[in-house]
């Protein structure tokens, strides 16, 4: 088993290289034939996404795909290697692993990686590039990214400002639906912020701004109701969040707005997100049960809290992923061994067998007993004659010996020259 | 052999209990895994003790005490289990999972004291008073912890600081409310038909003596505090702070009431 993989991604190379190494959708084909095609290659496959292009191949000892980027892309060998990592067997499948779980991706633990490579592999897979090591490998893979998931909260936390927003207002109302969205201002950051619950299937949006023609462009733009800014305090209790982002320069939301506000709605809880600079609203309003009050500080406290644990949850990751490599390389070990054991175990019984035939041509009649006695006898020098080639071909521990190990017995015994019947 | 089954369960729910007092330190992902099956499978036994008792009659029957705290705690991790299914979300394991255990401890040592109750009252009536009563117990319990857990994730939400673990996977606010308020509604009639039951009972046999016994007062009181707290929820929409409070009260009369007179009223002990 050889697996190599090559490539590069955001942190090795800058986005000029991999731009010029990218390979669209459908040349994805042709690339992976190509690879595959490379001498001593049986299996490979090809994962291109914005941030990393890379290569993962299993072949014979001798293959080699270092000079697949220069042949394919006809760019000079120089002006890449700075840019490209290298990884063979044990770190190329810990590579996998840890792309495949997210933690090698810019945003560490975002989600969408792990389709990408299971896309990757599905092309590769139907063009019947990968088939057997590889196919065991990526399989792992997603067992292991599916176990980092679970087992850790890494993708559990949002890292950004309007994410947190999001994840927040789901936190205090549980589903967005039907929840209604109040828009005072007309910030960028709040137009973001919006678009964001409105991505996530808030029922209703309102626009308020003090020149109204603003909250009507809006409220086009988006799909909702302009609001006259007069109205403003008789109307914000329809919302259960709201997103201050004017000009003002003092609060425009006060605690006996808020007091107001609850009271007019039965004490349901309100969510005020105050992303303007002086703030909108009185930090003392967050004081009235069931009113939640953040400004642009808090959110960033939070993001930055969150990707602080991100980092803690990533370190339990990378455990999760080392336990994972070090299970699977014992396990690809020893499915390496196995067609060798069986022709040993083959040759010995053709040669037993053999000599039995001639034995009864010699001894003529003899009872049940008696074949059964040297069945026995001769079944017992076999297994003993074999035990310690097996049991040194399994215990082999460095690829190295393993490999060499390997080709002494092959070659003592003559194995080569003979394919195990499965 | 009810007892066994009674005993296997309680041992299941030891990995209840140990998830609940693990997930309040950071939690074990291995625990996680096995604690739904592992609780999930102590119900079903726990369900086949209940019918093995009602099947051998009351000859065989436990102390009705032990009964009582068998039922409960079935009852309990029936509700757990229905609010799983609709809302996904195993928190109020961490308060229920101990309560259970801690009931299946009593309800399967060994009964030394066979109280049955006194001789003259039907027991079909006390069945059915008891069990009323301790549906209602069961989703008071689940109110009083929900609402604990509103404040706990309002005080979480207002801090506005990253908690990991177990406070992180908290339901949402909305949720917890939506919990703590079903569990009312759907608890009031239970109890208020239990204590119908109770009274009427009682009345018969012992007439006006009946105020004289504190356990009595005390479902009563909590019957009012109960009453109290759905109609502030109606007329004001009080929740978190003010809900709690009112909960706890009622908890704590209905725990009073339940374990005034080792658990049983003062009138049918000789």
């Amino acid at each position: 088993m050889n697996f190599q993989l090559i490539g590069v991604n955001h942190n090795s190379a800058p986005l000029e290289v991999r731009e010029r190494l990218a390979i669209p959708e459908t040349h994805l084909p042709d690339a992976i034939r190509t690879l595959v095609q490379q001498p001593g290659v049986e299996e490979g496959m090809v994962l291109c996404t914005c941030n990393r292009v890379e290569l993962l191949t299993s072949g014979n000892h001798g293959s080699d795909v270092r000079g697949f980027f220069p042949m394919y892309f006809g760019v000079s060998p120089d002006a890449l290697n700075s840019h490209i990592y290298e990884f063979r067997q044990r770190d190329a499948v810990r590579h996998v692993f840890r792309v495949a779980s997210s933690l090698d991706s810019m945003v560490v633990g975002e989600p969408q990686i792990l389709g990408q490579v299971k896309e990757a592999y599905a092309i590769a897979r139907g063009l019947g590039a990968v088939h057997s090591a590889l196919d065991v490998l990526l399989s792992r893979a997603f067992a292991v990214a599916k176990r980092v998931r679970t087992e850790t909260a890494i993708g559990s936390s949002s890292v950004s400002i309007s994410s947190v927003a999001v994840n927040l207002a789901e936190k205090i109302f549980g589903s967005l639906k039907q929840k209604t969205v109040y828009l005072v201002g007309a910030g960028k950051m709040a137009e973001l912020a919006a678009r964001r619950l409105m991505a996530n299937g808030v029922g209703k949006i309102l626009f308020s701004n003090r020149t109204h023609e603003r909250a009507l462009q809006l409220s086009e733009a988006f799909g909702g109701d302009a609001v006259s800014f007069e109205k403003l305090y008789e109307t914000a209790d329809h919302a259960d969040i709201v997103l201050t982002s004017t000009s003002a320069t003092g609060y425009l939301f006060r605690r006996e707005h808020g007091e107001q506000f609850l009271a007019r709605r039965r004490n349901q809880p309100m969510f005020f997100i105050d992303i303007s600079v002086p703030r909108n609203v009185d930090p003392e309003m967050g004081r009235l049960d069931g009113m939640f009050v953040y400004d642009i500080d808090d959110l960033q406290t939070v993001a930055a809290g969150n990707s602080a644990e991100r980092q803690k949850e990533a370190a339990r990751a990378e455990e999760i992923v080392e336990h994972e490599v070090e299970r699977f390389t014992v396990r690809i070990k020893s499915l390496a061994v196995v067609p060798t054991i069986l022709s040993l175990q083959e040759q010995f019984e053709t040669i037993r067998q053999a000599e039995m035939d001639r034995i009864r041509g010699k001894l003529g009649q003899i009872s049940p007993d008696q074949e059964a006695a040297i069945e026995s006898l001769t079944r017992g020098i076999v297994n003993k004659l074999l035990h310690t080639p097996i049991t040194t071909l399994k215990s082999s521990t460095s690829e190295a010996e393993a490999a060499s190990v390997h080709e002494i017995i092959r070659r003592i015994f003559n194995l080569n020259s003979r394919k195990p019947n499965k | 052999m009810p007892l066994l089954w009674l005993r296997v369960a309680l041992a299941l729910y030891g990995v209840g209990l140990l998830y609940a007092v693990v997930s309040l330190w950071g939690g074990r992902p291995i625990l996680t895994r096995i604690m739904l099956p592992a609780v999930g499978l102590g119900t079903i036994f726990h369900f086949v003790a209940i019918v093995e008792y009602a099947m051998l009659g009351p000859a065989f029957a436990p102390s009705f005490l032990h009964l009582g705290e068998s039922l409960l705690a079935f009852l309990l991790m029936a509700f757990f289990f229905v609010v799983y299914l609709r809302y996904k979300t195993a928190s109020p394991g961490v308060a229920v999972f101990p309560m259970v255990f801690l009931l299946t401890v009593f309800a399967s040592a060994p009964s030394s004291l066979l109280s049955s109750p006194s001789p003259g009252v039907s027991n079909r009536w006390i069945i059915i008073h008891v069990g009323l009563i301790l549906v209602g117990y069961s989703a008071l319990f689940f109110s009083f912890f929900a609402s604990l857990l509103y404040l706990v994730q309002e005080r979480n939400l207002k801090s506005k600081v990253t908690r990991g673990g177990f406070w992180s996977k908290l339901p949402a606010l909305a949720t917890i409310d939506e919990i703590g308020y079903k569990c009312l509604v759907f608890g009031f009639p239970f109890m208020t038909l239990g204590l119908i039951a109770g009274s009427i009972l009682a009345e018969a046999r012992f007439g006006s003596r009946l105020f004289d016994d504190p356990k009595i007062l005390l479902s009563i009181l909590m019957w009012v505090v109960y009453m109290v707290l759905l109609y502030t929820r109606w007329s004001a929409g009080w929740r978190g702070r003010r809900a709690a409070y009112l909960a706890a009260f009622a908890f704590a009369a209905a725990v009073l009431a339940w374990s005034v007179n080792t658990g049983w009223h003062r009138f049918i002990v000789p």
